[in-house]
């Protein structure tokens, strides 16, 4: 409830919900929300019942498609991403791990030829027991998920 | 039917299929006995060393002449274009609009697999930074088959530097096809990455990690030698080690009398002279072989059928 007075309700728009907290400035940053030049409106360290403290963010006018709720899937596996239109709930995205990404990290291999050239990087997902591995198209390097997303 | 790698990228080992790799095998040694001048007939070969590498262009412009082909290229990319900011996605567009295939080196990973993104013919990586040199594998592979007949359940040791050598990488994927078992013989500062122990061990690939090479030499077919170089330690680690990993001719007195030894070259002192004489060197017929493994490449590349 705390939050609904905290941040106000959307009228159109995406509401990616239920990110640990700490994760919320990070996927404004990665996803270029804030270069949108819509309303954006993020709630930190909110108290959450099931996770203690949450972060949350509100884009209006934007609906994040599949594949980009998807690539949040690899910070925040259990957030949730709801679409609305008209204040109501449209579509609730199901995360999944996607199995390639493009376009959204850098290679952290400073002598990868993505640098520098009209490509976007782009990345093979494979998750693993403990972790979750990018492998470079290009370079062929792998990387852990930690590692890739903390570049830029 | 064309043959599979009819116009296609030759960019990276782990891309090649088991029956892609054995093709280009059994072409190579075709092409060792019964010599082909027409293959390349009328074809223009465009080879863009954006880094030098001597010995890996001559090699190609060899195989391409061998094959009756005509070469056009440069030999230093420091002096070309890129030096004056053109991308190479922009300098490929161009050099595969005048020629049937481009043949390229680049100091940077990834560059073959970008230029095959933006190039009208077919690429064939002749090293791309630290990643992949695939025609050094496949050099690798068919010297191998040659000396052994077969591919297949054989023991290989690789030794040395296996932490930076990337020809050890792609050589130990290509060869995780054919169900062999490996030893990695190396100082620890120096061993096989994780990652490539870890794909190994999703396939399922025997190997086993060892510091002496005199254990090894008795159980293996192939001893894959590497060179480790002195820049990667300081003076006291490199005297500890100094000596540990270079092969001599007395210590292949009880060697399989099928085992070779194998080296991409140049070699500096890991490998005796004194090795040269005995029965088991064959680097020097490997370096040859990389000639045919070459001509295999841009024949299937270039004609539906060889
Ligand atoms: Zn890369």
């Amino acid at each position: 409830m705390q939050y609904t007075r905290t941040v106000e309700a959307l009228k159109e728009g995406t509401v990616i919900d239920h990110l640990p907290a700490g994760q919320g400035m990070k996927i404004l940053r990665l996803f270029k929300l804030a270069e949108t030049g819509e309303r954006v409106t993020v709630g930190l360290n909110l108290s959450s019942r099931h996770m203690g403290a949450k972060d949350i963010i509100k884009v209006e006018n934007i609906a994040l498609t599949e594949e980009q709720a998807n690539e949040l899937a690899l910070f925040a596996p259990r957030a949730t991403v709801n679409v609305i239109e008209n204040f109501e709930v449209v579509k609730k995205h199901q995360l999944e791990l996607p199995e390639t990404i493009e376009g959204i990290f850098d290679c952290p291999n400073s002598n990868c030829i993505s640098h520098g050239e009209p490509v976007k990087s782009f990345f093979y997902v494979k998750p693993t027991a403990t972790d979750t591995k990018m492998k470079c198209k290009y370079c062929e390097k792998v990387f852990s998920k930690d590692i890739v997303a903390e570049v830029k | 039917m064309a043959n599979p790698l009819y116009r296609k990228h030759i960019i990276s080992i782990p891309d090649f299929s088991r029956e892609e790799l054995e093709l280009v095998v059994d072409t190579a040694g075709r092409l060792k006995h019964s010599p082909r001048n027409d293959l390349l007939k009328d074809k223009l070969i465009g080879s863009c060393f954006f880094e030098p590498s001597t010995r890996t262009r001559l090699s190609f412009e060899t195989a391409v002449q061998r094959l009756g082909g005509n070469v056009i290229g440069f030999a230093d990319g420091g002096n070309t274009s890129a030096k004056k900011g053109e991308t190479l996605a922009d300098s490929i567009k161009i050099i595969g609009s005048y020629t049937d295939a481009v043949v390229m080196r680049h100091p940077k990973e990834g560059a073959a697999r970008l230029a095959s993104q933006f190039s009208a013919v077919p690429v064939i990586n002749g090293g791309d930074g630290s990643n992949q040199h695939p025609t050094q594998t496949l050099l690798d592979l068919f010297t191998i088959k040659e000396t052994q007949g077969t591919l297949e359940n054989l023991t290989v040791a690789f030794v040395g530097d296996l932490k930076y050598g990337r020809t050890v990488h792609s050589l130990t994927q290509a060869l995780s096809q054919f169900n062999c078992r490996f030893y990695f013989v190396s100082p620890e500062a120096l061993a096989m990455p994780d990652y490539i122990c870890e794909e190994l061990d999703e396939k399922g690939v025997q190997y086993t990690l060892v510091s002496s090479l005199d254990d090894v030499i008795p159980q293996v077919d192939i001893l894959y030698m590497t060179r480790v170089q002195r820049e990667r330690f300081d003076e006291a680690e490199f005297k500890k080690i100094q000596g540990k990993y270079v092969l001599r001719a007395d210590m292949l007195a009880n060697a399989r009398t099928n085992l070779r030894v194998l080296h991409p070259l140049p070699r500096v002192d890991e490998i005796a002279t004194d090795v040269d004489s005995t029965p088991h060197a064959y680097y020097f017929e490997q370096a040859k072989n990389g000639v045919y493994a070459r001509q295999a490449l841009l024949a299937l590349v270039l004609n539906e059928t060889v």
